[in-house]
């Protein structure tokens, strides 16, 4: 590959010396003060902290929503990104763009906007309001919002899988009597299975962690609407640091080990498409 | 015409036509156009209906009264200002780390690299509130270090350094990612006839590798800014919310939303649709880069190994 020998070019010493510092000092440390300020509580007033009943709420809601989002995410993904990468119709590329705005528009932004768009007099509510449906500072409304921040992951995730399957695959199912449906269920989607995953995880990690335009759009009530990140705040503005900290070493220990199962799913996908 | 399961005789392969063609028409046009459907629909209720509503209600009392809720309070003026200060500074110095990150990583082999290739990532699974809160434990007033920084006559939290941190933070692997793989994809042998040659290690640099890797340092920063301007739970956090303090943009947006009466919610709009232009800046700016980053690889030299 292409790593060469350490005297034929500078600069291994200086950049290697710069990085260690500038991760540590903006990264590692600020983490490991974390984990430290929250060690300074006891055992049982840790799990006080992190384990009672509004923060357990506050954990299946953020959960539960993230979770519901990521699901959607799959399906609206597949659909996109199968288009996408099939056929051709007119503002292709225009759509295809689009599909990042998500990941470009400040959060604050999409709350903004998504909490006027389902209030009763708002452009979506006022059809959906009269039918029973309200979204806006309810769970609902939650949900909604997670779907938009997290829609990209699953359509880049499964595109170019898709775009660089092989047609004869393809064929060859047809040749051997498959229709298009069985073709699609028995040989394309388990190779779109591991990418969609990867993508669900991305969409689903985005979402546990996802406060600007959550607290826009929920009435973040404690015990009903009320986000893990939220409860962090809270903790904050009552000066309650360690426990605050507390909660906050059982979110990020969570979105850890989201992040070793991405990892393994990453591989798992390459090796599935290699 | 929809095809029954099985009836469809399979047509001998013409090698003439492009596999990829063919697969196209394979699909029933009703499965065709049902799905390209399917995808106007959920791109546009999720997307294009947010961003048009975005500046309808913006605009929705006519464009003086528009540019009114952008300019007659100093608080929002503030914010904007203070916006454009503290993200070009998170974004400098990702790009002082992503450079010497991603020289490190793509050129040299070294024990730890890919822990360290991990590491890079891991403030993206780093809820923005975390990150935020962080640097409130570590620099508050509550902690002996803020405390005596406090003292010393620094503020870092409820200030702009303290929000350039947080920024920076979230910020962190954007320049570093998009860098290593171009600078990979690049190669070292330009540099390496460069340095056999005699060129200083600065001259290599500034002559060499800056112009390999300038399409992707640029989209490294442009994917950085957007996020480092948008960014709201991270500074939330240790900011304060001082009005006409330590406000920016996307907070701006939040108080002015909170706000009943009519400096309230259509001013939040208006600034936002401000937020609104900057993601659309930075998306078209995306568009046109990315060809460019492609094609890299094949016009430069023989890509190595």
């Amino acid at each position: 590959m292409s790593g060469v020998s350490r005297r034929a070019l500078p600069g291994f010493g200086l950049g290697l010396g710069y990085t260690m510092f500038y991760l540590s000092a903006l990264v590692l440390i600020p983490l490991a003060a974390c984990m430290l300020k929250a060690a300074s509580l006891g055992p049982a007033e840790f799990v006080a902290a992190t384990w009672n009943e509004r923060a357990r709420a506050a954990y299946a809601l953020t959960f539960g929503v993230s979770l519901a989002a990521a699901v959607v995410n799959v399906g609206l993904g597949l659909v996109v990104a199968w288009t996408l990468v099939r056929y051709e119709f007119p503002l292709k590329r225009l759509v295809d763009a689009l599909v990042d705005i998500p990941l470009a528009l400040p959060t604050a932004v999409a709350g903004l906007v998504y909490a006027s768009l389902y209030v009763e007099n708002g452009w979506l509510g006022q059809f959906l309001v009269p039918l029973g449906i309200e979204a806006a500072y309810t769970r609902l409304g939650i949900v909604l919002v997670l779907v938009f921040t997290g829609f990209p992951f699953v359509v880049r995730t499964v595109q170019p899988v898709l775009a660089d399957l092989d047609a004869e695959v393809e064929e060859a199912a047809a040749v051997l009597g498959a229709s298009r449906w069985q073709t699609f269920r028995r040989v394309l989607l388990p190779t779109l299975i591991p990418p969609a995953l990867t993508g669900f995880a991305l969409a689903f990690a985005r979402g546990l962690g996802e406060y600007g335009s959550v607290i826009f759009i929920s009435s973040n009530m404690p015990f009903k609407t009320e986000i893990a990140p939220l409860l962090i705040v809270s903790r904050l503005e009552e000066s309650a640091y360690a426990e605050a900290a507390a909660i906050a070493v059982v979110l990020l220990a969570f979105s850890f080990g989201l992040l070793v199962l991405i990892n393994l799913l990453e591989r798992w996908s390459q090796r599935h498409a290699g | 015409m929809p095809v029954e399961p099985g009836t469809e005789p399979a047509p001998p392969a013409p090698p003439a036509v492009r596999p990829a063609a063919r697969r196209k028409a394979a699909d029933p046009w009703v499965v065709r156009w049902g799905l390209v459907g399917a995808t106007l629909l959920i791109v546009g209720g999720l997307v294009v209906v947010p961003l048009v509503a975005v500046f309808t209600h913006a605009v929705g009392k006519g464009v003086g009264t528009y540019w009114e809720n952008l300019t007659n309070s100093p608080d929002t003026r503030h914010a904007v200002f203070l916006t454009f200060v503290v993200a070009p500074v998170a974004v400098g110095l990702n790009v002082v780390f992503g450079v010497a990150a991603a020289w490190v990583i793509a050129r040299f082999r070294f024990p730890g690299r890919t822990v360290l290739t991990s590491l890079i990532d891991l403030p993206f699974s780093v809820s923005p509130v975390v990150a935020g809160l962080v640097f409130v434990l570590i620099f508050g007033l509550q902690a002996p270090f803020g405390e005596w920084l406090r003292a010393n006559g620094y503020q870092v939290i409820f200030a702009p350094p303290g929000m350039v941190l947080a920024t920076a933070f979230v910020t962190f692997p954007f320049v570093a990612r998009e860098l290593i793989p171009v600078m990979e994809a690049v190669g070292p042998e330009e540099e390496l006839a460069a340095r056999s040659l005699g060129a200083s290690g600065w001259d290599l640099f500034w002559r060499i590798t800056l112009p390999n890797i300038k399409w992707g340092l640029l989209y490294g920063v442009i994917l950085c800014n957007a996020r480092a301007m948008g960014e709201f739970g991270a500074v939330y956090v240790v900011s304060g919310r001082i009005g006409g303090q330590t406000d920016t943009i996307p907070l701006q947006v939040q108080k002015l939303f909170d706000t009943p009466g009519p400096h309230g919610t259509p001013a939040a709009f208006a600034l936002a649709s401000v937020l609104t232009l900057l993601a659309l800046v930075t998306l078209i700016a995306k568009v046109l880069i990315e060809p460019k980053l492609r094609e890299k690889p094949a016009g430069g030299p023989p890509a190595g190994g």
